[in-house]
């Protein structure tokens, strides 16, 4: 089954047309979902991509989180559904609390644009599961605050529960505990401040990025199929346009 | 609506132990100045806001719920409230 993955679209985000791109090439389907719907649109997985939504006003993906699709997103994380934040979509969901957590200014004051080595941490995630335990990946960051940070007893639950995805080998931005990715309690919601979808190819540089999107799409397809044995799914039946086909 | 307005001010510092690069930056470089003898500089925000409200207290508590909830964020950030009345009816 195709997955469908809905990509999340806030006034100034800018990176949806990459996701679209990356994942429609991997043979999924792919809509953009503008921030004022209150659906989904059927999407079994859901991207909230980079950019600045909202701005950026007050703080990174502060206002984000009174768009009215953030209740579907939400909705859909509750019943176990995935939903993957890159970079400004991390910070969106640490400040909607669906992760926790803030993204602060990265020390230094350095804005990182550049390809760094990521190790998989755990693969019981929806990003990481096609992955091998301790992977080491390259893929791109391109961020001013990706500086992670939480309280002490945070990031104690989130070692303890093994909830830390992707770690930064050569820290870039002063993440506490070299944290890159993090996932809820449900492992079905995952942040993430690099770019997988900008090392989806080789002309890109690196291809490191498909093994997080195939596992994002193999959740989604499953997702997708449990979708379909449920009747009441409501416009999930309807067929999903592809806004940017393969190339 | 309530009869009295009441001129907040909120002001937003990030929280002890967490990382302040820009007051760090600007730190580093005042000496450069001359200004040898300053330390201790926080980067923060100052919000100006005008509420109407019964009273001072009612007033200071929505504001200090709106700071919860979205002004600030308490992951990283302090805040304080301070007000005072515009007029009254």
């Amino acid at each position: 089954m195709t997955a469908r993955i809905g990509v999340v679209l806030f006034p100034g985000t800018n990176c949806e047309h990459d996701i679209v791109h990356a994942v429609t090439r991997m043979g999924a389907e792919a809509e953009i979902l503008f921030h004022d719907r209150h659906d989904l649109g059927g999407a079994d997985a859901v991207v909230i991509p980079g950019g600045f939504a909202h701005g950026d006003y007050l703080r990174t993906g502060a206002i984000a989180r009174f768009s009215p699709i953030m209740d579907a997103v939400r909705r859909h994380a509750a019943a176990g559904g995935p939903v993957v934040g890159i970079c400004n979509g991390f910070q969106v969901l640490c400040e909607a609390g669906m992760l926790p957590g803030a993204l602060q200014k990265n020390a230094g004051l350095r804005f990182v644009c550049a390809p760094v080595r990521l190790r998989v941490e755990t693969t019981a995630s929806v990003l990481t599961s096609a992955a091998e335990p301790g992977q080491v990946l390259r893929i791109p960051v391109n961020h001013f605050e990706g500086n992670y940070v939480c309280d002490p007893a945070t990031l104690e639950r989130l070692r303890a529960d093994g909830r830390v995805v992707l770690r930064y080998l050569d820290n870039p931005n002063g993440s506490l505990d070299d944290i890159a990715g993090i996932c809820d309690e449900g492992r079905n919601v995952v942040g993430l401040m690099p770019h997988p979808e900008r090392a989806s190819e080789s002309i890109l540089g690196s291809t490191d990025g498909v093994v997080l999107l195939r596992s994002l799409l193999d959740a989604a397809g499953a997702a997708g199929a449990v979708n379909a044995t449920v009747p009441a799914s409501g416009s999930a039946s309807g067929s999903m346009p592809v806004v940017a086909g393969s190339r | 609506m309530w009869g009295v307005k009441f001129e907040v001010t909120v002001e937003i510092s990030r929280r002890e132990g967490i990382l302040d690069p820009e007051g760090t930056e600007i730190e580093r470089v005042v000496p450069a100045l001359g200004y040898t003898n300053v330390t201790g500089v926080r980067m923060g925000r100052t919000m100006r806001l005008v509420v109407d409200a019964v009273d001072e207290a009612a007033a200071s508590d929505q504001v200090d719920e709106m700071c919860r909830r979205l002004l600030a964020n308490p992951v990283i950030e302090d805040y304080r409230i301070s007000l005072s009345a515009l007029e009254t009816a």
